[in-house]
């Protein structure tokens, strides 16, 4: 066995200056950002009104309600939360759609490769970001007093908070497109319409077809909360039941909003698998 | 430089035409079952949603109208045209929506450390049990799959109005969804330097402190980052439901039809949410690299 010659330490030091004498500055950089989250952590539980006292009454009332809860029973109304579960199904399938149909033709406009010019592509994303800034429950209330109280205006909250992303993320799968098969349509005499059908369209359905598949599954869990603010669909059942602390159908309906969720999940998992192949899903 | 394409003997070249024209006949005919099927459940949801196709085209007007009206004064002016008027709750809404950034703060770092705590057992390559694994791995889902306003709907009731209940139902969402990215990252771990420490005898604490921890620690960050830029939108509606932020003053703004509130509050969220993407996207990018920032 070979013995490894003794390190010198004067040498080392001298030869990697960076490992033994960090400048102050980067060595108390991440204390100092520690210290200074965990500040501002404190400072949040103080200002938001956080006290031991309030947690453990709560955790005790909560104690109590998940007891309550047990065994889950929806009573006499399993037909109208069956209804409303199909309701918030329907929500999500068709909001989504809307959007996606909506928002293909504006993507375009937001694609680089499209329009090259910045004067159209820069409003046109701008506009997708604020309609993303805005949450879904905001689109809902606003569709609300636009066209009164039940699912319509939950798909059409659905629809437009969805036209912000899938803007974005068609125009990104658009600027991601190979450009080769774009100029073979050219090369053989097509116009930019030819272009955008024969050249982009075939790369790009799929990827959209893809994403548009994983909204609907994220857009279930989307519309069982729209109801909420009386959306239609299952959260209003929801929220009804909490209101007037019946938590055995309470717990009910949280687990078939479970259920649904997992069953969506498993069946547009299987579906995208046979669009895209598993390489894509991930 | 030419060459001739060489033509099959008409007899060999039919069959091949037949068999490449049943095969697009095939895919033709599945594109276009699905796309029936696609279609009949559209009309079913359509059904089951009342949605009333004639009347959307003038609702469709009132959605317009509604953005004219929020973006017109009490007086009949333009917003833009007196901003003091415009934004004359200014200090009130600020201070609602630096609450709005506290409660999401707040919700974030208590889910990170609880997901902190709970990931190394869910991870394949760490957990000390298989059932422990199964049994944390399906609390996180419980945590995640159900939303965090209903999490905050129940804890209003709990915990009484206020912050306290936004952010504690942040904080469950967030653990939920922060244990699985957490974990995910930690199965992608390299396992030589575990079996390094592990062979010098240490315990699995010190296992996941002295190996686990140095190679995940920066992904962590970077998730618990991006969850906060997701939990201050989460946190900007857990007003609707009596948990705090500035979703209780839009609420109100909406319900009572003060127009031009609405308008205002709506582009107070908007400019917040865009800096806090974008000044978390910043700190990514400084912290771990390009990479991170996507």
């Amino acid at each position: 066995m070979s013995q490894l010659p003794k390190p010198d330490r004067e040498q080392l030091r001298a030869k990697y200056p960076d490992v033994f004498d960090r400048p102050a500055a980067t060595r108390l950089a991440m204390p100092a950002m520690i210290v200074a989250a965990f500040a501002v952590f404190i400072f949040g539980l103080v200002d938001l009104d956080f006290s031991l006292a309030k947690l453990f009454a709560g955790l005790s009332q909560l104690g109590w309600i998940t007891l309550m809860m047990i065994p889950p029973d929806p009573g006499s109304s399993l037909p109208a939360y069956l209804s409303a579960l199909g309701e918030t199904l329907s929500i999500a399938l068709l909001g989504t759609t809307i959007a996606a149909i909506v928002a293909l033709p504006f993507s375009l406009l937001a694609a680089r490769n499209v329009i090259p010019s910045g004067w159209l592509r820069f409003p046109v994303r701008r506009a997708f970001d604020s309609i993303r800034g805005v949450d879904t429950l905001i689109w809902a209330l606003v569709w609300i007093n636009v066209v009164g109280l039940g699912p319509f205006a939950g798909v059409l909250a659905i629809a437009v908070a969805d036209f912000g992303a899938f803007g974005k993320l068609f125009s990104e799968a658009i600027e991601a497109a190979d450009k080769k098969q774009v100029e073979g349509i050219r090369a053989s005499g097509g116009n930019a319409l030819h272009e955008i059908r024969f050249g982009l369209m075939p790369q790009v359905l799929p990827v959209i077809a893809g994403q548009v598949l994983y909204f609907i599954e994220s857009n279930t869990r989307s519309a069982t909360i729209i109801g909420i603010v009386g959306a239609g669909g299952i959260g209003l059942q929801l929220a009804e039941q909490i209101r007037v602390l019946e938590w055995q159908k309470v717990s009910f309906l949280i687990l078939m909003i479970l259920v649904a969720v997992a069953a969506i999940d498993w069946i547009s998992g299987k579906l995208r698998f046979a669009i895209i192949g598993q390489r894509a899903i991930a | 430089m030419t060459s001739a394409v060489s033509i099959l003997p008409g007899a060999q070249l039919a069959i091949l035409n037949a068999a490449y024209r049943g095969a697009v006949a095939r895919k033709r005919l599945r594109l276009a079952l699905a796309a029936a099927a696609f279609l009949a459940a559209l009309v079913v949801a359509a059904v089951g949603a009342e949605v009333n196709l004639r009347t959307l085209f003038t609702y469709f007007g009132n959605f317009i109208n509604y953005f004219d009206r929020i973006l017109t004064l009490e007086d009949g002016t333009r917003v833009w045209s007196n901003p003091a008027e415009w934004f004359w709750g200014w200090r009130k809404w600020l201070w609602m929506l630096a609450e709005t950034i506290l409660i999401s703060y707040v919700g974030t770092m208590i889910g990170a450390v609880l997901a902190f705590a709970l990931n190394f057992f869910a991870a394949q390559n760490t957990s000390p049990a298989p059932w422990l694994r199964f049994v944390i791995r399906r609390l996180l889902e419980f945590a995640r799959t159900v939303p965090g306003i209903v999490f905050a709907l129940i804890f209003v009731i709990a915990f009484g109005l206020g912050p306290m209940a936004g952010v504690l139902a942040i904080a469950i969402h967030s653990t939920g969804a922060l244990g699985k990215l957490f974990s995910e990252i930690v199965e992608n771990a390299d396992m030589k330097p575990v079996e390094g420490v592990r062979s010098t005898g240490a315990s699995w604490l010190s296992c996941m402190r002295f190996a686990v921890l140095p190679q995940v620690s920066a992904g962590y960050a970077s998730y618990a980052l991006l969850r906060f830029e997701i939990n201050v939108r989460e946190a900007s509606v857990m007003g609707f439901v009596g948990a705090g932020g500035i979703g209780q003053e839009l609420v109100v703004a909406i319900r009572k039809f003060y127009y031009s509130d609405v308008s205002a509050i709506l582009i107070t969220i908007i400019v917040t949410v865009f800096i806090i993407d974008i000044a978390t996207g910043w700190l990514r990018g400084r912290l771990f690299g390009k990479d991170a920032r996507a």
